[in-house]
């Protein structure tokens, strides 16, 4: 769990203002659900958050320290999509992340750790219900059960900070039921703080602690790029918090 | 299902349709050889297929008077040796420069033009320069396909590690790669497969950069071979080794691509 605070964050792509002067503060163990229009910058914080962009101008502090812009272990991410590894299968691509941050000269585990490392990757296969799928390549999987493994391979490291960009947009709708459950209990277990960006409102309601809109709140038609988005509105969905804490 | 595009030959029929151009091939030979010897019993062009058995046997199961080897032997042999040392070199150079270019983005900046211009310079135009430097011997001639093949492997790895999803680079070092467990677990692994194609690819450029090489400087060898008995038109010889190298190429083709499909699996479903 972490703390996350943002302090007067704008992000500009040249002329073009994405963001502008994002205040927030994120409490530990907080679900975020975030959602707006296409293009209105919640994929681009949440790429501020993983370290793969820097604001322009503004802060990101994770428990009161300045975020470092790079990928790191503490902020697990799971993407649309193309985030497993193909040429693993699946226990692989669970063991490879005990192994990463295990092994940092061979990024593999041998022996007594390697064992111990198989028991963690199986118990949670089992509650991801995918053990029996646990030989099989990632091409060879279902589109729900594919990302069902990049959620558990992102919480297998047990990040303080668990990012999720539109993680159920390329599903089924018929599974997303499934996938949101998973997400609850992983999240529960593991007592992380969460963004979510979404398309999906009802999603982000039944969801979240916490939804952020995003929008524009100046709209200039002549230069549509001169204004960035920020947080609209900043919904408490206090419940869940509640029932954890 | 009329359409001609929708029409497919059942198991018996491809593998029939498969070895018509062959048989084909043959027949034509046969026919014509047997016309031009009918006309000429002397002619050289198109011996006859007796002939060719005489060849292989007199090349292949007697020991030459001169030299008290078998000749055919010797030269696959030596072909052979110099072909695979010089894909093995290549191999290893390609697979770990392109790594490094596509793991590294300073590597990339640095290398990747040079490499794509190195590429660019004709390996049989600078073959004599490699004489020169590097004598007669077997290090030019190895150093011939090093030189063809070397930049193009590179490229294609590179190129094949440029693919590879951004997503799975970041998701990685969220689990706490580094650059080199990114590169060794990550990348490398799945530039192999490629690596095999591509060296199965080169393998056409990588024969004739070697026949090209033996042809102007050596002893033995097939590619020697073929354009010593050139001088006598002996085509009873050129045609099985023409044939014979074409069975090996064709070979590590095969062999490279069962490789590919007992090794890496996974790659296969994409």
């Amino acid at each position: 769990m972490a703390i996350v605070t943002i302090r007067r964050l704008w992000k500009e792509y040249g002329e073009q203002v994405v963001l502008e002067n994002l205040n927030l503060t994120i409490a530990d163990g907080e679900f975020v659900t975030i959602v707006g229009a296409s293009g209105c910058g919640k994929t681009t914080l949440l790429r501020m958050l993983l370290g793969v962009e820097k604001p322009t101008r503004g802060e990101i502090l994770i428990d009161g320290a300045p975020l470092v812009y790079e990928p790191a272990p503490e902020r697990g991410i799971v993407f649309q999509r193309y985030s497993l590894f193909p040429h693993l299968t699946v226990t692989r691509n669970l063991l490879l992340g005990l192994e990463l941050s295990g092994a940092h000269l061979t990024g593999r585990l041998f022996g007594r750790a390697r064992r111990q490392a198989l028991e963690q990757v199986h118990a949670l296969l089992n509650e991801i219900g995918l053990y029996a799928a646990r030989d099989k390549y990632p091409s060879q999987l279902s589109g729900g059960m594919q990302q069902r493994l990049s959620i558990a391979q992102s919480v297998i490291c047990q990040p303080k900070i668990l990012l999720l960009d539109e993680p159920f947009g390329a599903l089924d709708p018929g599974i997303t039921a499934d996938m949101h459950e998973l997400i609850l209990r992983l999240w529960e277990k593991n007592r992380m703080t969460v963004f979510m960006v979404t398309h999906d409102v009802k999603e982000s309601f039944q969801l979240g602690t916490r939804l952020l809109v995003f929008d524009k709140k100046r709209h200039d038609p002549h230069a549509p790029d001169a204004y960035g988005a920020t947080v609209t509105y900043d919904i408490p969905l206090n419940r869940r918090l509640r029932a954890v804490a | 299902m009329s359409r001609l595009a929708n029409l497919h030959p059942g198991r018996g029929g491809t593998i029939l349709l498969g070895l018509l151009p062959f048989i084909v091939l043959v027949f034509a030979y046969v026919l014509g050889s047997n016309t031009r010897l009918q006309e000429n019993p002397d002619d050289k062009l198109l011996p006859a297929p007796s002939s060719f058995v005489d060849t292989i046997e007199r090349y292949a199961f007697q020991e030459d008077r001169r030299s008290g080897e078998r000749l055919w032997w010797t030269d696959t042999g030596a072909s052979l040796e110099r072909l695979l040392i010089a894909l093995g070199i290549s191999g290893a150079l390609g697979l770990s420069i392109g790594l490094a270019i596509g793991a590294v983005p300073y590597v990339r900046s640095l290398l990747l033009p040079f490499v794509a211009a190195f590429g660019m310079i004709p390996p049989l135009a600078i073959l004599p320069i490699l004489f020169i430097v590097l004598g007669l011997g077997e290090t030019a001639k190895v150093a011939l396909i090093v030189i063809g093949i070397t930049p193009i492997v590179i490229r294609d790895i590179a190129l094949r590690a440029s693919e590879i999803p951004h997503e799975q680079l970041i998701k990685a070092q969220t689990l706490g790669a580094s650059t080199w467990t990114l590169s060794i677990r990550v990348l490398l692994p799945q530039l192999l497969p490629r690596l095999i194609d591509t060296v199965r690819l080169n393998l056409g450029c990588a024969w004739l950069f070697l026949i090209a090489a033996e042809a102007i400087a050596s002893t033995e060898g097939l590619g020697y071979r073929i354009f010593l008995v050139r001088r006598y038109m002996a085509m009873d010889v050129i045609l099985p080794y023409v044939a014979w190298i074409t069975t090996l190429a064709f070979a590590m083709d095969y062999g490279l691509r069962r490789a590919r499909r007992t090794f890496f699996p996974w790659a296969e479903a994409n």
